[in-house]
């Protein structure tokens, strides 16, 4: 960040309204915002939870047991299904947020932002099937 | 001399990372958090998920889904306090702290992945 700012002996005051740092509590729109923010907290959650099946998976059929045990006790269990719905809540709103993000041409033409979004629902749906055909599917 | 920031190559791993965590952590939380856990469905064996881990494409994807949902977490987290609780004057103690656990988590994701058989 160092140099992006240059500050001269003149520089004038700017007016800006005090705002206050619970700003996300006054509307419930504002709060739903904070709320998709706070959906990265649930993101780091479960890369940590994958990590540990990773050591579990590598230390042998003894550490996985434990694993799947650990993941079946009340608060691990709790934390998942909290961590699913807030999961399904960043999916929804990073899709919805991706036609503005992403203007796709085909020629000259830009493809219509409804079907940028329903391309990202096909997208989720394929590799939700991918990924349960994987692990489900009988050996 | 123009100097080069880091704020557009982190605005594409965040992106990158949301987009990547928002396809494939709901149906893996689903099963691995709560349908196997609970019992509704068996849960893979041991020998399955050496299988599956073991792949290279499968490892390469889980890689990839983990560091790059490290660096979207550590993205939004770091904006969230900046803007939401204002945190302005932490910004570089925020951005080491975040950004860094990321890369520690995406070392320990290749470490762990790279370790199995």
């Amino acid at each position: 960040m160092a140099g992006s700012h240059v500050y001269t002996d003149y520089h004038p005051r700017w007016l800006r309204r005090q705002v206050s740092t619970y700003w996300w509590l006054e509307k419930w729109a504002y709060f739903a915002f904070i709320l998709r923010e706070m959906t990265c907290l649930f993101v780091a959650w479960f890369v940590v939870y994958l990590l540990l099946m990773f050591g579990a998976v590598a230390g042998g059929a003894d550490r996985y047991q434990q694993f799947l045990a650990w993941s079946a006790s009340p608060w691990v269990l709790t934390l998942n299904a909290a961590s699913f719905l807030f999961m399904i809540y960043h999916a929804i709103t990073f899709f919805v947020a991706a036609p503005q993000a992403l203007v796709v041409h085909v020629g000259r033409r830009p493809v219509p932002a409804r079907l940028v979004l329903v391309g990202h629902y096909l997208g989720w749906a394929a590799a939700s099937t991918l990924v349960a055909w994987l692990l489900l599917r009988p050996s | 001399m123009i100097a080069r920031h880091p704020e557009p190559l982190l605005w594409m791993l965040f992106s990158a990372g949301g987009v990547l965590s928002a396809m494939l952590m709901p149906i893996l939380l689903l099963l691995f958090g709560v349908v196997f856990p609970l019992g509704w469905l068996g849960a893979p064996s041991h020998e399955r998920m050496l299988l599956l881990l073991g792949n290279p494409v499968v490892g390469m994807s889980l890689f990839a889904l983990c560091a790059l949902s490290l660096f979207h977490w550590a993205h939004r987290f770091r904006h969230t306090l900046y803007d939401g609780l204002q945190i302005k004057h932490l910004n570089e103690v925020l951005a080491l702290l975040t950004y860094g656990a990321a890369v520690v988590g995406s070392v320990a994701a290749a470490y762990l992945l790279w370790r199995i058989p």
